[in-house]
């Protein structure tokens, strides 16, 4: 980490985007995590699509859970509300401020600890919901705040910085994503930025619950040779499906692509995903295909990446509920209170 | 010829059922007969916790007076279940009255010598009339109510004026209901002299205006008109209707004329900690946000209950109390959470709790509570239990103050961030330990912060300097005294004598509470009584226990947790609170409190002014 504090002044010929806002107007506090430590590529990666979307910094949310991942919000989008609440909670407080305020674009920044341990619950209830977020969870296979422990998604047989091989099964959490009902799921590799930045502003414009699983090494204690979550080992078994190009649905499309190297995914909002393919034949809009690529990847010890499994027509909560079009939280006494006139008619109905 | 009690409009009727028989419907349109008679009724469900076929009471007590209160004894046995005979006989006043089923004949040892006996072949007359078994199930219950009408004297056109408004525009199922209240109505007249029965219902006037409704049923009213958008919860008895009244109220009272959306969002959570943890989000967020429990479900929630109110964000929260602890009695009544909500998890922590005493304070309270929340920023509790939650009470009808607008608190907006105030989020600005705080998304370059369940200044930035850390604290605990100040004041009910002995109670004990008043005074014993309707306790709780050389403490509870909360925040001498605790899962009786009171006083060695004058 750094004592420097970053100067507040920016320099005036930094491109701004269509909101008006420059690259650094997503930034936040200097980060106190390790030098190297995966999760601040990712931070990194959340500040440059943020920009790149155009959206307004006060209009996100961010949320975490605890842990070094769940410190990491407070490092992005400096001028965006956040709230650190408690271990393995995130999901379902984010499920509330959703409820609360639908216009808001939600950034939920969990652990492996945080999201498959203590909080497997909520994390599988908050994608069955298909609450509109964006959940994004920092996965180094181990404790880093606490030195060094397994966590619940370390692979059965990687060994920890002690020596010691783990025997418990690991959980992965895209193919429990997929199995919840969540309507986009990916994984990536904090050291991909070129594959992590369009899927963060895919997810992010997602309508429903987005789920990225990003592989993000701990530098202090699960960087060694035997862990299956160290840059070396992720570099060698990434075994990236497809890479993105995130067009939102107002931009002119101006690339061009070879005929039968992609395929476009239209989402309901107009939004394109093409989806440059690299190598095998792969359709992320099949879910039971999804889950076996998944599965056969982990047999083979491959790191299985890309946009794996996407619903471009997803349902939200707030469809399910079928709440009123503002949020609720702009609602006042008149909406909300039916007057003394219908007070009255109940007591009579209570006689 | 046994004794027989005789009684107009002041007599306990226990119906003994089998629970899922349908007996639910008939016995609450027994007790509503009675209140269109102008007889105030006090029903009570005592129920295990199980659907279908487990022994299940109705117990009515019928009070000219008014005393809502449960009294205790039974004056009549209404013996529909076999499985219970034995006891349910044992438990008839010498004098009573069993009214059971006579198609098959008894033996005599199965009754008792010093009751009345009046059998009627509720199963003989239904099954000569209807042939498919749920007919004859649901009707025979509808056939004792009729038997029961002639033998009380109970206006049967109040009974079919309930069934037209109960099966409006449904003629055939009206017709068939009367018809089954005929049938027992007809079998006793010509069978049996109703003289034999000496407990009349006599028309009154002693309803009023006053309404018959479920504490649940009115907090969740409560709770809509307070303002709340988000509800989660988790199913748990005796809560779990209070949620589901909230549905059907928003269903009715919520939706927008134009589009039919819901201007509200339920979410039937995974468990507690997930429904506590959508209140919280939905509140951090600008919504107002409630959640309904029990016991076990406040153990769950008590990590964020923390957070809330460390991090300062509003929550309401409504305990409806059952028997504890672990799972306890899920289907018994008790006031035992008081600790566990007051001083919920880790840390220095207090909760503000109101304690409503009846239907009508649980709507008052739910909605205070939203504004409380919102005012202070923090967890409100509405301490309610089983017996006012899951039993029909006659109480004061709903009342709505037309100039009342939402109190959202301190919510700093844009305008107030562009006229260059100062954000402080955990900045104390004029006092009262309340600091402001913004919405998320209410500027796009003030007043954004960071919300955590860590150490922070008063500018949200996360510390652990001690200075800061305690700075902090002293604020909360600033707040804390503002909130004695606003929450609702205690009541007080002076004795019409001067007296050195008073009583602090609180929640549902007050019916039963204000009829003890009325013993003890009746026998000579003067006090004076403070109803309790908040923690922190007001200033005039304390002048109240100063103005007494003993105090009782009456709740129900085993470990006197109100009078340890009483002897802890105003550093008190316990000797002074004398506790009466009835804590058995059955509400308390002005007998109970009467009896140990009278014990009590006589331990003191205290002769009424009465007696020492004869």
């Amino acid at each position: 980490m750094t004592y420097i504090a970053k100067p507040r002044l920016h320099h005036p010929s930094l491109v701004k985007n269509k909101a008006g806002y420059t690259r650094r107007d997503y930034e936040g506090a200097v980060s106190t995590l390790c030098a190297g430590c995966g999760h601040d590529s990712i931070s990194a990666a959340i500040i440059q699509a943020s920009y790149e979307l155009d959206v307004l910094p006060h209009q996100i949310a961010k949320l975490s859970g605890i842990g070094c991942s769940s410190k990491a919000p407070t490092y992005f989008l400096g001028a965006s509300h956040g709230f650190n609440t408690v271990h393995g909670r995130m999901p379902s407080v984010m499920t509330g401020a959703n409820l609360a305020n639908k216009n808001l674009v939600y950034m939920g920044v969990s652990g492996d600890g945080d999201s498959a341990s203590i909080g497997l619950g909520q994390f599988a209830h908050i994608m069955r919901r298909g609450v509109n977020m964006t959940y994004i969870v920092m996965n180094n296979g181990v404790y880093g705040l606490t030195k060094g422990q397994f966590s619940a998604t370390a692979d059965k047989g990687s060994i920890s910085k002690k020596g010691v091989a783990n025997s418990d099964e690991s959980i992965d959490l895209v193919s429990l994503a997929i199995l919840m009902g969540a309507t986009f799921v990916g994984r990536s590799f904090s050291g991909d930025k070129h594959q992590l930045v369009p899927l963060i502003k895919a997810a992010m414009d997602h309508k429903g619950a987005a789920f990225l699983d990003v592989i993000s090494p701990c530098v202090a204690f699960n960087n060694h040779p035997g862990s299956t979550k160290s840059y070396d080992y992720v570099r060698e078994h990434n075994e990236a499906l497809n890479r993105i190009d995130f067009i939102e649905s107002r931009d002119e499309i101006t690339t061009s692509y070879d005929p039968g190297s992609v395929t476009t995914v239209q989402q309901h909002d107009g939004s394109l995903l093409r989806l440059r393919k690299l190598g095998e034949e792969y359709d992320p809009s099949d879910k039971v295909a999804a889950m076996k690529r998944v599965q056969e990847g982990m047999q083979e010890g491959e790191v299985v990446t890309g946009l794996l499994y996407v619903n471009a027509s997803p349902k939200d909560l707030h469809h399910h509920l079928n709440t009123v079009d503002v949020p609720l939280n702009t609602l006042g006494d008149a909406e909300l209170c039916p007057g003394g006139a219908a007070l009255d008619r109940i007591n009579a109905s209570l006689r | 010829m046994p004794q027989a009690i005789t009684a107009v409009n002041d007599f306990v009727v226990k119906f003994a059922n089998v629970n899922g028989s349908g007996s639910a419907s008939a016995n609450e349109l027994f007790a509503r007969s009675i209140l269109r008679m102008g007889v105030p009724v006090s029903p009570r469900n005592i129920f295990p916790s199980n659907i279908q076929g487990l022994p299940t009471w109705y117990e009515v007590r019928v009070t000219e007076k008014g005393h809502l209160g449960r009294r205790g004894g039974v004056d009549m046995m209404v013996a529909m279940n076999p499985q219970t005979w034995a006891e349910d006989v044992k438990e008839i006043e010498p004098g009573g009255y069993l009214f059971y089923d006579s198609t098959k004949p008894m033996p005599s040892s199965m009754f008792r010598e010093d009751i009345n006996i009046i059998g009627v072949p509720l199963t003989a007359i239904t099954n000569a009339t209807y042939t498919d078994a749920r007919q004859r199930q649901l009707f025979k219950n509808i056939i004792y109510v009729g038997a029961l009408s002639v033998l009380l004297d109970i206006d049967d056109n109040e009974i079919k004026k309930l069934f037209g408004e109960q099966f409006k525009g449904k003629e055939k199922l009206l017709d068939s209901n009367v018809k089954a209240l005929n049938l027992g109505r007809d079998w006793v007249k010509q069978h049996v002299d109703p003289e034999q029965v000496k407990l009349k219902v006599r028309r009154a006037d002693n309803v009023g205006d006053r309404i018959f409704v479920e504490g649940n049923n009115a907090a969740a009213l409560g709770a809509v008109y307070g303002g709340a958008t988000v509800c989660a919860w988790y199913p748990i008895t005796p809560s779990s209707s209070l949620a589901e009244a909230f549905q059907a109220h928003c269903k009715k009272l919520r939706h927008d004329k134009d589009s039919g959306k819901a201007k509200y969002a339920i979410v039937q959570a995974e468990d507690e900690l997930a429904s506590i943890g959508i209140v919280i989000g939905a509140a951090w967020n600008g919504s107002r946000a409630f959640t309904s429990t029990s016991g076990p479900g406040i153990s769950l929630m008590t990590e964020f209950i923390g957070l809330a109110s460390f991090a300062e964000v509003p929550a309401v929260i409504v305990n409806v109390q059952r028997g504890g602890p672990s799972t306890g009695m899920p289907t018994r009544t008790q006031q035992s959470d008081l600790l566990s909500c007051a001083y919920a998890s880790n840390g220095d922590t207090k909760h503000v709790l109101l304690f409503p005493e009846d239907p009508k304070e649980c709507f008052d309270f739910t909605a205070d509570a939203l504004d409380l929340a919102d005012r202070l920023q923090t967890p409100v509790f509405v301490m309610t239990d089983l017996d006012i939650g899951m039993n029909h009470r006659l109480c004061q009808p709903f009342h709505w103050d037309e100039q009342r607008v939402i109190d959202r608190g301190k919510v700093m907006t844009a305008a107030d961030l562009d006229a260059g105030k100062t954000f402080g989020r955990y900045l104390d600005v004029d006092g009262d330990g309340i600091p402001f705080r913004t919405y998320p998304s209410t500027h796009p370059t003030k007043g954004a912060y960071f919300t955590r369940g860590t150490t922070k200044d008063e500018y949200a930035r996360y510390s652990e300097e001690g200075a800061v850390y305690v700075r902090n604290m002293e604020r909360l605990q600033k707040k804390f005294g503002t909130a004695a100040k606003i929450a609702p004041q205690p009541i007080r009910y002076s004795s019409p004598k001067p007296t050195r002995f008073g009583v602090i109670y609180f929640g549902s004990t007050h019916p039963s509470m204000v009829e003890s008043l009325e013993q003890l005074e009746a026998g000579g014993n003067h006090v004076n009584a403070l109803r309790v309707r908040s923690f922190p306790f007001a200033q005039s709780v304390e002048d109240f226990i100063h103005e007494h050389d003993r105090v009782f403490i009456v709740e129900q509870n085993r470990d006197a947790q109100l009078r340890t909360m009483l002897m802890s925040e105003f550093v008190l001498d316990g000797r002074k609170l004398v506790p009466v605790l009835h804590y058995d899962g059955t509400p308390i009786t002005a007998r109970f409190i009467t009896a140990d009171i009278e014990k009590k006083l006589g331990q003191l060695k205290v002769v009424s002014f009465e007696k020492a004058a004869s």
